[in-house]
């Protein structure tokens, strides 16, 4: 009898706030949030591009460009090579790693699931590792037509692959098994941190630099041909994203009731594991391993505006982009001249949100 | 509803041998049996919930060939108990039962459903909030509102109950039952996983009473509930239809019919 009282009250989740009870219908609420957090991300986008270490005025640099004169050389540079496509690679990345937040934990009807916990980050990280430590012993020919791409296109790859690993070990006959890849995802991340350790052992000091700042995370090596790269990949993932509303929603049932009404679950957990592998790997392999917006932004949501998927995929594309342009602008300014990894901010600011919500379930996971 | 052949192994042990199970719309059907006697499984390889070798039949159609929303639109099941992950409000989890159907949108169905099963004004409470059986009540809401009506285009259509008055008081088994036989009465099909012997010779119209992974007896509640097969399958002596020797208060549901003395 204790069990089961324990297992209820820990099921209470701290949206509820010893409130009674939500509002008969939250549809319209989050509708209307859409509305105020696309409003919220344009305001942002705007002010993110006048921060920045060179004094450009970017107000009268966009007058000059509407009254049509023509812009200073260096202003043009600034503001067309450097701060648009940071903004663009900020954008996407927030809104990847928030959706691939929503939809890893709706597959795993788990709050706490991130594509971290699944192995994709890691998988990520370690590909990239290895190929800033190890990348010299590639055949110059290949060295040279990846260039500077090498890093990026590794460590794509490297998030895909340890997906597609961790898929197949947790899929028996068509059946994914949750629990099983949940483990295995834990297995694959212990064994791709230690193969990491080694490559940094092995790594000489300007590679270590390297290591640091890429495990840490930035938006500062933002070029168009980063953005480009990661345009197609992580579009299609949010554009898949809701048609997966209505399976997440089903899913929250568990499998078997998903199935009885007439969710495809199969299916729409193989659309779920690519598009999470495909938004984290292009997100880890332009920016790094930034922590914590899969994890805060599907939450923060939730609270406001309940679990319902059809809301929350769109709005926390938005939420995710606005709060991973606004953590980078205090990596930018807060110790300027020099610029923070933004991992850290997001690390700082998100970590305790993460343990708070860990104290809030406490008693339900048996922790 | 016909189950034919039904095998059903997990690991080296067998938990069903070769089971035929029929029901027949426009009746209430009761699968009993002990535990472990197999009727949760039968009920789950039924719907397609567990791995098993041989056909069920939907109104004709082999449910293997179906794709999950045509199974979805003739048949919902509801499950012996459901915990959920998120802070979905009660309305939201009965809604997830007309995504399906063929009345999406804006509906009243959802709270015509929480009515029937006597949760009018939880719509707005938290689903983790509720107790056992009131849970398991949103759940049958849900599962009435994917399939409300019991006949479409003059097939019907199917409601797959595991247990579901399992954690109810006695007010709401009948609350429930009620329901069952509504749908029935209707022309929609019931089968049920029950427990309560009692409430199945009240409600059921046919009984398959399992043991050890085989049907041992099915006809009529007056049929299949006797002192001797009761007495075999169960590994106990129920006498049937006899009052208890001393003062133990005893009470019956079919007594239910019987006012009170003021």
């Amino acid at each position: 009898m204790s069990l089961a009282a324990d297992t209820h009250q820990g099921s209470a989740d701290p949206a509820r706030g010893g409130s009674t009870g939500a509002p008969v219908d939250r549809r319209h609420q989050a509708r209307r949030l859409t509305l105020v957090l696309a409003a919220l991300l344009l305001v942002t986008s705007v002010t993110s591009l006048t921060f920045g270490a060179a004094g450009t005025s970017v107000w009268s640099a966009l007058g000059d460009l509407v009254a049509g004169r023509e812009l200073s050389q260096l202003d043009r540079i600034i503001l067309f090579d450097i701060r648009l496509p940071r903004l663009c690679l900020g954008i996407l990345v927030g809104a990847a790693l928030a959706v691939s937040g929503v939809v890893m934990q709706g597959l795993f009807r788990n709050p706490l699931a991130d594509p971290g916990i699944v192995g994709v980050s890691a998988g990520a990280g370690l590909a990239a590792i290895t190929a800033i430590v190890l990348g010299s012993l590639l055949p110059a020919a290949l060295r040279d037509t990846l260039g500077t791409g090498l890093v990026p296109v590794a460590a794509f790859f490297g998030g895909w692959g340890s997906t597609l690993i961790l898929y197949r070990t947790a899929t028996r006959g068509g059946q994914t098994s949750v629990a099983t890849m949940l483990l295995a995802g834990i297995a694959l991340g212990a064994l791709a941190g230690a193969l990491s350790g080694i490559l940094v052992y092995m790594a000489d000091d300007n590679q270590l630099r390297d290591l640091t700042f890429w495990g840490m995370g930035s938006l500062a090596g933002a070029t168009w041909t980063k953005v480009l790269a990661a345009l197609p990949v992580i579009g299609l993932a949010l554009c898949a994203a809701p048609f997966l509303a209505r399976g997440l929603n089903g899913l929250a049932l568990g499998e078997a009731a998903a199935g009885h009404i007439g969710i495809p679950v199969q299916r729409v957990k193989n659309i779920s594991i690519m598009a999470v592998a495909g938004a984290t790997g292009a997100a880890v392999a332009v920016s790094g391993g930034i922590g914590f917006i899969g994890i805060v932004v599907p939450h923060l949501l939730r609270l406001s505006t309940g679990p319902d998927h059809h809301p929350l995929l769109p709005n926390a594309a938005l939420l995710g982009a606005t709060l991973l342009l606004a953590a980078d602008m205090i990596a930018r300014v807060i110790i300027a001249p020099a610029e923070l990894p933004i991992g850290i901010v997001t690390a700082v600011l998100g970590a305790p949100v993460f343990l708070w919500i860990l104290l809030k379930r406490r008693a339900g996971l048996g922790l | 509803m016909k189950a034919l052949d039904i095998t059903v192994k997990l690991g080296n042990r067998t938990i069903l041998h070769g089971v035929d199970f029929a029901a027949k719309p426009s009746r209430v059907t009761a699968i009993v049996g002990p535990n472990g006697s197999g009727k949760t499984t039968l009920l789950r390889a039924m719907t397609g919930e567990i791995a098993h070798s041989g056909r069920v039949l939907l109104n004709g159609q082999d449910t293997a060939k179906l794709k999950p929303w045509e199974l979805a639109a003739i048949r919902a099941v509801q499950p012996q108990s459901t915990t959920i992950a998120f802070p979905f409000t009660v309305l939201e989890i009965v809604r997830l039962g007309l995504s399906s159907g063929l009345s999406a949108g804006e509906s009243d169905l959802p709270l015509r459903a929480l009515e029937a099963v006597d949760l009018g004004g939880f719509a707005g409470r938290y689903y983790q909030d509720l107790s056992g059986g009131e849970q398991q009540r949103v759940q049958l809401a849900r599962v009435l509102t994917q399939v409300w009506e019991p006949v479409v285009d003059g097939s019907p259509r199917w409601l797959i109950l595991d247990e579901p008055v399992a954690s109810l008081d006695i007010g709401h088994q009948f609350t429930v039952m009620d329901l069952a036989r509504r749908y029935a009465g209707a022309g929609g099909g019931v089968v049920a996983v029950m427990h309560d012997l009692n409430l199945t010779a009240m409600f059921a119209d046919h009984v398959v009473l399992m043991q050890s992974g085989r049907i041992a007896a099915q006809g009529t509640p007056a049929e299949v509930l006797t002192d001797r097969t009761l007495a075999e399958v169960y590994g106990c002596p129920v006498p049937v239809n006899t009052t208890p020797p001393g003062g133990i208060p005893f009470l019956l549901p079919q007594a239910r019919a019987v006012p009170v003395p003021a």
